[in-house]
């Protein structure tokens, strides 16, 4: 295993067990305003310490860490879900007007500037966690579509593919049983990656607004709240842009080893 | 010397586009034209009919509940809302060819005003950024490549890792924090306007320049260095070295010129993500651009303002990558026959 991906495990598996034990245990109440204590810095009682309501950042990173993981998930499931169907079947009638009007769809869904779109379906159906879901999640399809089109284009040509379908298979039947398997390998990457762009995507939206809204805490909103008092109480701004920095650095990092790890060609020429 | 080799690069340019495959080429150009235009026209059917589910009538936002129906009406008429959707819309995108974006629903300007005047900072924002990555890739990009393995390449390699997780509104805020507010170089936000100078504006825009170029820059720096490992790898960079051109002279004379095309591309797709971009980063700076003219007009429920800007920035980005497409068709004449 690479040391990438050892430390790219290390890194998310710390966000994943912050937002998963935030369930069960966080240090204090995220949401109980605590006035008196504002603005401390990180000391041995609030170890990230608290923000201008004295509530406990250590405490609202924990559960801002499941909004961004919960949003970026589903965004990712939903690209999957509607994306890698699409990328099959264009890839299983390869040539045909269908694929075409797949493939033109996805390169129309390009064009658009997803932050812009994230913004437009904001602007029309309200800020919230599950619109910003649907914004990032829109953008996800294209790419999972495309990834999966390109990957199954060649395993078409394969022999034990010709077998299958002289063996009687429809495409579809294939498909789910002889591309999607040797497709998941990428897919999974593929999946990793997107999952860090989420988390920056939910990130930019909740920081303008536009994502998950109050009392809901979210690593974005709480940047956007410390962008008037970052000269005086700089951990405010530091302390979520760092645990952005550190889920986006370990999923990227988890990308790039387990694409070596799990392509054959990679590890063959490693040993 | 230097006019010499510029006239040799462009006669090997004109040579290469002209001779051979200029119908190619113009059939390729024209097949790209007709996908531009049933883009655009899909894109402005997308964006009209997401603004018409909206709920509200622009009217009444505007005079508010009490309105008496006739001034409704009227206000309706004079907004042109009271004709059917269709011909709203084919309304909408005719005026969008000749210029005219509908007026503002608050401001009651027309929106092609607001619109051309917040472009004067959003668009040099996105240029400057633009330039400011290139500029900071590039050589990062060649230096990782020539040393490839070796501990400046891991240095680089590590540091575009980390400029790729880095948020840009998040590292705009500590440049703010550190440059603004500790240093005192620049101002922590707001434009001074370039009537006041090209050197006043442009160093209004350097910090939110700098904090949208950097990561687009650890991109473009692993893009550049993977295409030129590519390249190095290739049998005619070998023979330029056989042929007695040391290492150097070899990469520069053959290998980052190679190396440019990929490269090229992702600096036309880096466009749209700087021009998307900009719209967060005036918010952290408060710059009166694009951005903060579609968040005001979601705010206010502007949605004619909202509508027009969206389509811009779209109508940008996909003239952006049409053009990406033909400079890359022009250089590298493979792409033509395989669409």
């Amino acid at each position: 295993m690479s040391r990438s991906l050892i430390l790219g495990a290390c890194l998310s598996s710390l966000v994943l067990l912050a937002a998963a034990m935030s369930f069960v245990w966080t240090p204090y109440d995220y949401a109980a305003l605590n006035i008196p204590d504002k603005l401390q810095p990180p000391n041995a009682l609030h170890w990230f310490g608290t923000d201008h309501f004295g509530r406990d950042m250590f405490s609202m990173i924990m559960v801002g860490a499941r909004t961004s993981i919960a949003v970026a998930l589903v965004a990712v499931g939903i690209g999957m879900a509607l994306g890698v169907p699409l990328g099959l079947t264009a890839a299983a009638r390869k040539g045909s007007a269908l694929d075409e009007l797949i493939m033109r769809g996805n390169d129309l869904v390009f064009a658009f500037p997803s932050l812009v779109i994230a913004i437009l379906i904001t602007a029309v159906f309200g800020a919230g966690a599950i619109n910003a879901i649907i914004a990032i999640g829109i953008f996800n399809i294209p790419v999972f579509a495309r990834i999966t089109r390109g990957a199954a284009l060649s395993l078409w040509e394969r022999e034990f593919i010709l077998a299958a379908r002289v063996s009687g298979k429809d495409a579809a039947r294939i498909s789910a049983e002889h591309i999607l398997p040797n497709v998941a390998n990428l897919l999974i990457v593929q999946g990793t990656i997107q999952f860090s762009l989420g988390i920056l995507a939910e990130a930019g939206l909740s920081y303008v607004g536009l994502g998950a809204q109050p009392p809901t805490p979210s690593w974005g909103r709480m940047l956007a709240d410390a962008q008037t008092m970052v000269s005086f109480a700089p951990h405010l701004a530091l302390i979520p842009g760092l645990a952005i920095i550190v889920t986006v650095l370990g999923l990227n990092l988890l990308g790039d080893g387990l694409r070596d790890w799990l392509d054959p060609r990679i590890r063959v020429a490693r040993t | 010397m230097r006019f010499l080799r510029i006239f040799w690069f462009h006669r090997c340019w004109t040579r290469r586009a002209r001779t051979p495959n200029v119908a190619s080429m113009l059939r390729y150009a024209l097949k790209r034209l007709i996908s531009l235009v049933i883009s655009l026209a899909v894109a402005s059917v997308v964006i009209f009919a997401v603004i018409e589910v909206a709920p509200g009538d622009p009217a009444s936002f505007m005079l508010g509940v009490n309105a008496q129906e006739d001034t409704l009406a009227a206000l309706r008429a004079e907004l042109g809302l009271d004709v059917s959707k269709v011909q709203r819309y084919f309304n909408w995108v005719g005026g969008m060819m000749v210029g005219d974006f509908g007026t503002s629903y608050t401001y009651r300007t027309p929106v092609s005003q607001m619109i051309a005047d917040r472009l004067w900072v959003s668009l040099p924002l996105a240029l400057y950024a633009l330039t400011l990555s290139t500029a900071i890739a590039f050589p990062v990009g060649i230096y990782a490549a020539a040393r490839r393995g070796k501990p400046g390449d891991l240095t680089v390699m590590g540091a575009t890792q980390l400029g790729i997780a880095v948020p840009n509104f998040w590292f705009a805020m500590m440049l703010v924090l550190v440059f603004a507010i500790n240093l005192r170089w620049f101002n922590a936000g707001g434009f001074a306007g370039w009537d006041k100078g090209l050197w006043t504006g442009l160093h209004s825009l350097t910090l939110p320049a700098i904090a949208l170029a950097l990561p687009q820059a650890a991109i473009l720096a692993r893009v550049m260095r993977s295409s030129l490992l590519d390249i190095l790898g290739e049998d005619f960079m070998r023979t330029a070295r056989a042929k007695g051109l040391s290492r150097r002279q070899a990469l520069w004379r053959h290998g980052v010129r190679n190396a440019l095309i990929p490269v090229l591309t992702i600096i036309g797709l880096q466009f749209s993500f700087l021009l998307a971009g900009s719209i967060i980063i005036e918010q952290v700076f408060y710059l009166p651009g694009l951005g903060r003219l579609v968040f005001q007009a979601i705010s206010a429920r502007d949605l004619i303002v909202v509508e027009s800007v969206v389509m811009l920035l779209v109508f940008a980005v996909i003239t952006v990558n049409f053009l990406v497409d033909l400079a890359y068709a022009a250089v590298d004449p493979r792409l033509r026959s395989r669409t």
